[in-house]
């Protein structure tokens, strides 16, 4: 079972997740409409780089844009909660081994104390943000069986990882169980939201260049974000 | 059922149809004929497969239901905070679930959207500033109510207000004669007051092209005075067209996409006819948005510009004061505590803030600007936009909607409110009747004209 998680079945998981995610990517370039969209992307491809640029910057830097400040609290728990989603795993000494038998290479890795840290902060944001979700009408009515779905995805290889970790139960059962939910994460990747891994950028990307361009860079203002 | 008398997915294109519809008063027939209205659904899909490109799909598949948009809009903010007007929820249970059924929806469903669009959204686009996946609902529900206006959705008011441009090229009755009248009547009335005032139509090769917005030959004709005493005094070389004065375009708010279409070219070929260095548009952000913030891609210009440099009216006050082509005299600017209306539809759509702040520098006395919190591209709409003023049949909630700008209002402690735009100066003379908070406004050139330091030569001779 081991030998297939880690196998053809990984190699599969990272074709599809990554082929998949590099289609979307270039089907959301390709599906813009200058006219439609009302903004004149090549012409003034300058214009449009810039206000792109800043507005993903503004977004990705904690408290940057106005949106982050104004909401302190959760600003904190959508960072942690994102950082330790995205930092762990790509870091962690034991998926290091297992690059480095598969490809020969490896990165540097987290020591242990701030990986586990990172891991469960990474649960206690994805546990808050859950709450938020049933406790605050604004986000209830918004919320469907499906966002619960994906958070639970995204948390799942992380629930297993840490009780393989800390050597609950089978040891090998948890282990294969974190290997199969971690490639279940990946594989949802391109087909579900969890897409926004890419299109988050190109989203972004988009209206800060329609910003850029015809919302007033063109002006010599920037917008303020 | 088949489609009602004046309520069909038919626009308006004769005088007859117009007057007919106007008849109706109130919509009364019009409402009644919409219950009925038949759902063309397969139309409607094939629409949307057509004309929903990546960046809308993408926004419906990516919103993440966090919420973090309800905040940001001023009608979820008055409206008690119910969950039903967070932006998010607003778009994904009318659009959203449009799309999810690949329009197979039905008349009442068709209704509801229409309540939503028009009365629950007024486009400001503020909420997209504050998505972290950069979803801008405003831009969605224009897109929705272009959806709605092609099956007959749309409140009567809006739809003859698409009417009227189509018809008359201008979102009132004002025909070309009324117009070069107008013109003539006003310089004429001025000229004692002002030797050698002039308001010159058709002039080929002028420095500028003025246009405005109908409600000005309509209800405020001293507006166009008002800017052709300022042009003078100037010392511009200016002109008006006779045909493709009227840069705004309700059909914008209406979702009638072809009449966008057709009015902005009429205003671009008075450009290519007159051949002015550039344009000038009147105090209004909607007909600024409709004629060099979307026109452009509209009239389908790749570079996304009009055909020559079009600015709004504050980027040319703002030049004349700083150039000294207008001088204000020091003793008469503005001394009591003095607020400014940001405009969506030019601050947040087009970033002109701090052109607005440099004219107040020099009219008013140091000391008495307060800003409106938040303000620039932050600020709240009026309360009035996106067709909102117009519309009867939504009036109570239009009401409401205008208690955030009261608030804004009071906070500043100021009595007057300078409003740049056609559609907030509505807003906020309906918002000082409504609520009778005791404020006064005005748009900048009735202002201006008072503390001019008016040059020697150009006052009226003494008798
Ligand atoms: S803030 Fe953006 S992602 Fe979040 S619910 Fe609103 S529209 Fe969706
Ligand atoms: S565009 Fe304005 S009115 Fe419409 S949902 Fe967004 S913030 Fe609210
Ligand atoms: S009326 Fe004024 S404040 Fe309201 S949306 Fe239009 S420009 Fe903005």
């Amino acid at each position: 079972m081991y030998d297939f998680l880690t196998g053809p079945m990984l190699w599969a998981t990272f074709i599809v997740s990554f082929g998949g995610l590099l289609v979307r990517t270039v089907m959301y370039v390709k599906g813009l409409n200058w006219q439609l969209d009302r903004v004149a992307y090549r012409p003034n491809m300058k214009y449009g780089i810039r206000g792109g640029v800043r507005s993903i910057l503004a977004f990705i830097i904690p408290f940057k844009a106005r949106l982050w400040q104004t909401r302190p609290g959760f600003t904190l728990l959508f960072f942690a909660f994102h950082i330790g989603l995205l930092v762990t795993p790509v870091f962690l000494e034991a998926h290091n081994v297992m690059f480095r038998n598969a490809f020969g290479f490896s990165l540097p890795a987290l020591p242990t104390g701030v990986a586990d840290g990172l891991a469960w902060v990474c649960l206690v944001g994805g546990l808050f943000l859950l709450l938020r979700r049933i406790a605050f009408p604004e986000v209830r009515i918004l919320t469907t069986f499906y966002d619960y779905l994906l958070l639970v995805i995204s948390v799942m290889p992380f629930i297993t990882g840490l009780i393989a970790r800390y050597e609950m139960g089978n040891y090998d059962f948890w282990l294969a169980a974190h290997i199969a939910s971690g490639e279940i994460w990946l594989l949802a990747l391109p087909f579900t939201k969890l897409s926004h891994v890419v299109l988050f950028f190109m989203s972004r990307m988009q209206l800060g260049m329609d910003y850029g361009i015809k919302r007033g860079g063109m002006k010599g203002t920037d917008m303020a974000w | 059922m088949p489609e009602g008398i004046f309520c069909n997915k038919t626009p308006i294109n004769t005088e007859e149809q117009l007057k007919a519809t106007l008849g109706d008063k109130g919509g009364k027939q019009y409402y009644e004929e919409m219950n009925h209205l038949d759902v063309d659904t397969d139309k409607l899909w094939s629409t949307i497969q057509k004309t929903m490109k990546s960046r809308t799909k993408t926004w419906l598949d990516i919103c993440a239901h966090c919420g973090l948009c309800a905040e940001s809009c001023f009608l979820y903010q008055v409206n008690g905070r119910v969950p039903e007007q967070v932006p998010s929820y607003k778009i994904q249970s009318t659009l959203g679930v449009m799309v999810k059924k690949k329009g197979k929806v039905d008349n009442a469903f068709m209704q509801m959207c229409m309540e939503t669009a028009w009365s629950k959204c007024t486009c400001c686009n503020r909420c997209g500033m504050y998505c972290p996946h950069g979803i801008d609902v405003g831009v969605m529900f224009s897109y929705l109510r272009g959806l709605l206006y092609s099956q007959g959705f749309v409140p009567w008011e809006l739809k003859i207000g698409s009417g009227m441009h189509r018809v008359y090229r201008a979102q009132m009755d004002v025909t070309t004669e009324d117009w070069v009248e107008t013109c003539e009547w006003m310089a004429e009335e001025n000229e004692e007051d002002w030797p050698g005032l002039e308001i010159p139509v058709d002039k080929v090769g002028a420095d500028i092209m003025y246009t405005c917005n109908a409600r000005e030959p309509k209800h405020y004709p001293e507006d166009i005075a008002e800017a052709a005493i300022l042009f003078h005094v100037a010392g511009e070389n200016w002109t008006v067209p006779s045909e493709g004065w009227e840069q705004t375009s309700l059909s914008m708010f209406a979702g009638d996409w072809e009449c966008c279409k057709d009015n902005v070219l009429n205003v671009y070929s008075a450009l290519e006819r007159l051949k002015p260095k550039r344009a000038i548009g009147t105090e209004c952000g909607h007909a600024h948005r409709a004629t060099v913030i979307e026109g452009p891609y509209w009239a389908g210009r790749p570079d996304g510009q009009p055909p020559v440099p079009y600015i709004h009216y504050v980027e040319w006050l703002a030049e004349a004061l700083r150039s000294g082509k207008l001088k204000i005299d020091p003793s008469k600017r503005i001394k009591e505590l003095v607020t400014l209306q940001d405009s969506c539809n030019y601050v947040r759509n087009q970033g002109l803030k701090d052109v607005t702040r440099e004219i107040l520098s020099y009219i008013v006395e140091p000391g008495y600007f307060v800003e409106m919190s938040p303000n620039k591209e932050h600020n709240y709409c009026c309360g009035g936009g996106g067709g909102f003023n117009g519309i009867g049949l939504y009036r109570a909630q239009r009401n409401v909607a205008l208690r955030k700008k009261m608030e804004q209002i009071l906070d500043t402690g100021a009595k007057l409110v300078i409003a740049p735009c056609h559609n907030c100066w509505d807003a906020i003379r309906d918002l000082e009747e409504e609520y009778k908070i005791g404020i006064r406004w005005s748009f900048l050139k009735p202002l201006i004209i008072k503390m001019l330091d008016v040059p020697e030569h150009l006052r009226p001779t003494e008798e």
